[in-house]
């Protein structure tokens, strides 16, 4: 669409592709590699687009396959630039070499998953199974619920990976289908606010590519002797601190970000009419919104229900999930994807993990739904929010539900 | 909340409509989501695109169950699918047909109906029977819930240039202009 509307000129309507790209643009990034796959094609096409219009000045480098994309993004991040990619789906799982490479060489980039089902079944539509599947390679993840925070976080994002107390690569995700495709009015932030929030790449010279002082980056470490061992753990350590370190910068960037630009995201959590609630589900994405409203029907019937949306999924904000959710009777947890290990959701196991550490633990139960570009409606909430209601009665956990299996 | 969902074929522009839509009505001053529907990507393949207009915040990122709109762009897509699915007492609906109002069965949730022959006029305008923009003309005159001009201001930001755009102003016209409305009066039960 990419339609800036004339009365009012900060104002357009674009979908979740065309959001990212123009963060991409805003954030005055130097370098983009591409290779296009289904539902993350048009961002490719914005990004082509924008470059050719003159509004983006990078440079672009299409590529044979997504193996290649995150190759040739590491020569450029270590050579000082800023860059950005996105992909899902098979694309990521083909990129998954140089994708486990990026956080231990301590990369500072951008990549959006725009999030797929993965195969097979064949399946070319939405859901969180790829980005799921990569959730302990050491990628910060950030998921969004509109489109509007698709281009505000793709921005905050280079502001959380290129902090010297995290250098670390940053996927946001946004979903397939629902934001990818689907089209909102967008609040276009000024280039002079973005250059206010996000200032030059700060590039870390210790570890980069410089023609005058030629040095060998990512030599053979570790091994059983010598200072092998030790030189090893130090490089995790400090990846697993930069990780934890992160909480602090992103909760930090949101409050840059609504002090300059004005506009207020939840970093870590969302607590929505969490007050005196009794039952409360759990979200992840574009699904929220639908929750919500399920949320306000069941208040207007007089039900103590609230809802907590995870924003950073990785790290997993433990200590702000235990708080958002200490004192509730029973919690649902949905997932839009699946762990085969578990026999339930991903978000799932973290947050049970994460109840430990509440002051009163609730009994939580797993819903899945909206899998391969199915839907997840006030419904489908209204569904859960009745079983969640049940458990937090008897106390009783019972079998994972499958929010689609009927529809 | 107005929920609208347009009916059409692969290649005939359903998803665009709704962009176009979108982009007039937040030119209206509105909130709108616009989502399509995710079909096969193919030529033919009967499309859906859903989108909802309200005062406020749309926060529901989903598909449209319960229509108070359905908008058809193309004239045989109500056989290969039930465009009438779910939808709202007192709806309304827009057709693409040659067809007077006495030939075509209308269900009993709907009370206004509007009519464009627009695959005729397309012909005539574009030499090809693309029908989005006609019929958003066709929505314009038959609802009132956007004007003319917000839809002409729409097109003329999108990416159309020169040519085709002067053809798809030429073709909002002709929608407007060219569709006929009918108000049908419910029948009450005695």
């Amino acid at each position: 669409m990419s339609a800036v509307l004339k009365s009012k000129p900060k104002a357009i309507v674009c979908d979740g592709n065309e959001a990212a790209a123009w963060a991409v643009t805003l954030a005055r990034v130097d370098m983009v590699a591409v290779y296009p796959i289904t539902p993350q094609s048009s961002l490719v096409e914005y990004l082509a687009k924008f470059v050719a219009d003159g509004k983006l000045n990078a440079e672009i480098i299409d590529v044979e396959g997504e193996h290649s994309v995150l190759s040739v993004l590491h020569g450029g991040t270590l050579a000082g630039a800023r860059t950005y990619t996105g992909t899902c789906g098979p694309g990521l799982a083909f990129m998954f070499e140089p994708y486990l490479r990026t956080p231990g060489l301590r990369m500072p980039m951008v990549m959006s998953i725009v999030t797929r089902d993965t195969l097979t079944p064949q399946s070319v539509w939405g859901g969180h199974q790829d980005a799921m599947s990569v959730r302990e390679v050491g990628w910060i993840q950030m998921y969004c619920e509109t489109v509007q925070e698709v281009l505000d976080t793709t921005i905050m994002g280079y502001k959380v990976a290129e902090h010297r107390d995290v250098m670390l690569p940053v996927n946001v995700c946004h979903d397939g289908n629902y934001l990818s495709y689907g089209a909102t009015r967008v609040e276009l932030p000024t280039q002079e606010e973005v250059d206010a929030f996000l200032p030059p790449p700060a590039t870390n010279w210790h570890a980069a590519l410089d023609p005058d002082r030629p040095m060998a980056v990512d030599p053979l470490t570790g091994g059983a002797g010598g200072p092998g061992p030790s030189m090893f753990v130090r490089y995790r350590k400090g990846q697993c601190s930069g990780m934890q370190n992160s909480l602090a910068v992103i909760e930090a960037a949101h409050e840059d970000w609504a002090r300059i630009v004005g506009r207020r995201h939840a970093p870590l959590v969302e607590s929505y009419r969490m007050d005196d609630a009794e039952t409360a589900l759990v979200t992840l994405g574009s699904m929220t919104g639908a929750g919500k409203d399920a949320v306000d029907e069941a208040r207007d019937r007089g039900e103590r229900v609230g809802l907590v949306k995870v924003k950073t999924y990785r790290p997993f904000p433990v200590q702000a999930i235990a708080k958002a959710l200490s004192g509730v009777k029973a919690v649902g947890v949905v997932d839009r994807s699946v762990s085969f290990g578990w026999n339930s959701g991903p978000l799932y196991q973290d947050v049970i993990g994460a109840l430990q550490f509440a002051t009163q633990r609730p009994a939580a139960m797993s819903f899945i739904g909206g899998l391969a570009g199915a839907d997840i409606t006030t419904d489908h909430f209204g569904r859960v929010i009745e079983r969640t209601q049940a458990l937090a009665k008897d106390g009783q956990v019972g079998e994972t539900v499958w929010l689609n299996e009927k529809d | 909340m107005y929920e609208i969902r347009i009916h059409g074929r692969g290649g005939q522009g359903a998803v665009m409509a709704g962009g176009i839509l979108a982009t007039a009505m937040v030119h209206e001053g509105h909130y709108v989501v616009a989502v399509p529907s995710f079909g096969f990507e193919r030529r033919g393949a009967p499309v859906a695109s859903f989108l909802r207009m309200d005062t406020r915040e749309i926060r529901q990122m989903t598909n449209i169950y319960r229509p108070d709109c359905v908008l058809c762009i193309d004239p045989t897509v109500g056989r290969a699918v039930n465009v009438f699915d779910g939808m709202r007492d007192n709806g309304t609906w827009l057709q693409t047909t040659a067809k007077p109002l006495a030939e075509l069965q209308v269900p009993d949730q709907v009370t206004t109906v509007g009519l464009c022959d627009a695959v005729t006029h397309a012909l005539d305008i574009f030499k090809r029977p693309i029908t989005n923009t006609l019929m958003l003309g066709a929505f314009a005159k038959t609802t009132g819930l956007v004007s003319l001009d917000s839809l002409r201001a729409a097109l003329e930001d999108s990416d159309f240039r020169d040519a085709g755009l002067k053809q798809n102003l030429l073709a909002l016209e002709r929608g407007f202009n060219e569709t006929v409305v009918h108000i049908i009066e419910k029948k009450v039960a005695a």
